[in-house]
């Protein structure tokens, strides 16, 4: 990202490792999902690394074994990656309209990183679902990913809610939960074949 | 644009794209394009920062160049290096134009200030007009208003999608060309917007008051009040908040499976929404014959669309989509084999159902 900068030539940046710098502001963003505050810190410095790498990861993860390659094994990453990507531009899209003074980029970053829980999860299920299958298997299953995507929709609502004019807030956090319980739901019908 | 007067024209207008882009960005800043460009953002990301620096000195160097190709315009026979800077000169101002045009257009076309009148709704607002979906208004002698919002039908077709992915994901539908996703998402919108499109080119040959905007809304929500209304920009579907019958019906059978439910949910919800639309399609359209038309055929394709979402991705006839599913079966389902000579008569008759339902589901695969 700032190497541009850098092989420009620009006297603008002093930082001699730009990448550990990305990498501590990625992890930093990482932080301050896990423990939603008030704060300003997604929102100001935005960026889209976070937001790819667990896009990415998510979408590896839900990969099926290539076995029964003719149903699922293809479009599987392409789904999981369209349906993060678009799905967060029409949410932006709706808070905008709905009179919200995000930037785009702003809020595509809020939405990515608060993927986060879910990658979590997945990465849970992953582990129960090689313990041996039945209905206890499946609670644990529902009970974790009900939990995250709890978390994913408290972390993102508290970052997202402040830029919304204040008798609007649900009409923008209920596209927020159908685009969390759409992902949640294809993380906990996830079965490796 | 390779003459000799290239330069001077290119050095006068050189300053006259920079200094009109960041006019147009300044005029644009009240409105919401979307702003990838914008420069008043509140993010102080170091990557946008150092790219606009680089930009700003990028544009300056090219402004310096110009000038310094300018006083050199009289050496022409003489320099060696004229020829290069005068390539770079052309290299340079049709990136500034390329530049220019894309920008504008960019601008033009993702301006969504377009849009943001159809989407200036109150959470009250939106929840009385999806309880009123459901109530047949009796009025059908003057027009009735239809509110032109699109915030509504937006997202009760993405919770329609969102209850289609439950119900495919828990009767394991399997969907061979394409995905599950997609699919759900091709089927509500296309329903939202193509039922609408028709319904109003119906109504556009019945002489109905309704615009399109009007129909994307109605088939979504739609409020009853006396006063007449002209939205000027398009017709909107009011389909969308029809869709509300829709999303309360699959939702509750999807997860019960009872089939008289189903057929119960159907005639009382869907009618119920059915009426509404047709009531305010009614109290726009004048002549019997037109009413009859658009409202039959709207009627029927709502009604129709509710038994489709419910019976195509839900299993119901376990038969056929058993062999559907091929190798995949659980040991305890029942299994179209050759029927051995020595079968109880109970299974036979199964079997006999099973295979019966596997030639007609590899007749209608071989279609």
């Amino acid at each position: 990202m700032a190497k541009a900068a850098e092989s420009s030539g620009d006297p603008g940046t002093t930082s001699p490792r730009p990448l550990m710098r990305d990498l501590k502001a990625v992890g930093k963003k990482f932080m301050h999902v896990l423990y939603p505050r008030k704060s300003n810190t997604l929102l100001r410095d935005w960026d889209l690394w976070g937001p790819l790498i667990l896009c990415v990861t998510l979408a590896l993860m839900l990969q099926r074994s290539s076995v029964d390659s003719e149903k699922d094994g293809g479009p599987q990453f392409a789904e999981v990656f369209v349906i993060v990507w678009f799905g967060a531009v029409t949410i932006t899209l709706n808070s905008k309209l709905l009179g919200g003074n995000i930037s785009f980029f702003q809020s595509l970053c809020v939405l990515g990183y608060c993927i986060l829980p879910l990658t979590v999860a997945m990465l849970v299920c992953r582990l129960v679902l090689l313990a041996e299958p039945g209905p206890i298997n499946f609670m644990v299953r529902l009970f974790v990913v009900i939990v995250m995507f709890a978390w994913s929709i408290v972390a993102s609502t508290a970052f997202l809610a402040d830029s919304q004019p204040p008798n609007r807030k649900a009409l923008a956090i209920y596209p927020v939960f159908l685009f969390y319980f759409v992902i949640s739901w294809m993380i906990l019908t996830f079965t490796p074949q | 644009m390779a003459t000799p007067a290239a330069p001077a024209g290119g050095a006068r207008s050189g300053a006259g794209p920079e200094w009109g882009g960041f006019e147009e960005n300044i005029q644009g800043g009240g409105s919401a394009v979307i702003d990838m460009e914008n420069m008043d953002d509140t993010s102080g990301s170091s990557f946008e920062d150092m790219g606009e620096l680089h930009q700003r000195l990028r544009e300056e160097e090219v402004d310096a160049e110009a000038a310094v190709a300018e006083e050199e315009d009289g050496e022409f026979l003489g320099m060696k290096g004229f020829k290069g800077q005068l390539s770079r000169q052309v290299a340079d101002q049709m990136w500034q134009a390329g530049k220019r045009q894309a920008s504008r257009a960019f601008s033009l076309y993702a301006n969504i200030d377009i849009l943001r009148p159809y989407f200036d709704v109150e959470p009250a607002q939106v929840r009385s007009r999806l309880l009123e979906s459901m109530i047949p208004i009796k009025m059908v002698n003057f027009p009735q208003k239809i509110a032109g919002e699109l915030y509504g039908p937006l997202m009760l077709v993405f919770t329609l999608v969102a209850i289609l992915l439950h119900g495919m994901k828990t009767s394991d539908t399997i969907i061979r060309e394409g995905t599950l996703m997609g699919t759900a998402i091709g089927t509500c919108f296309g329903y939202w917007l193509g039922v609408s499109s028709f319904i109003y080119f119906l109504a556009y040959l019945c002489n109905a008051q309704i615009t399109m905007l009007q129909m994307l809304a109605l088939l979504g929500p739609h409020e009853s009040s006396s006063s007449l209304s002209d939205f000027p920009l398009g017709r909107s579907v009011s389909q969308g908040y029809g869709l509300f019958g829709h999303c309360i019906v699959l939702f509750i059978t999807y997860n019960i499976h009872l089939h008289a439910l189903f057929f119960l949910f159907w005639l009382l919800v869907g009618g119920l929404s059915t009426l509404r639309m047709v009531a305010v399609l009614v109290s726009r359209t004048v002549g019997p014959t037109q009413r009859l038309l658009l409202c039959g055929t709207l009627a029927a394709l709502h009604m129709v669309f509710l038994l489709y979402l419910h019976f195509a991705y839900h299993k119901v006839v376990e038969g056929i989509l058993d062999t559907l599913e091929g190798p995949n079966i659980p040991p305890m389902q029942r299994v179209p084999r050759d029927i051995p000579a020595v079968l109880p008569a109970a299974r036979l008759s199964a079997t006999v159902l099973n295979a019966t339902a596997k030639a007609v589901a590899v007749t209608l695969q071989s279609h």
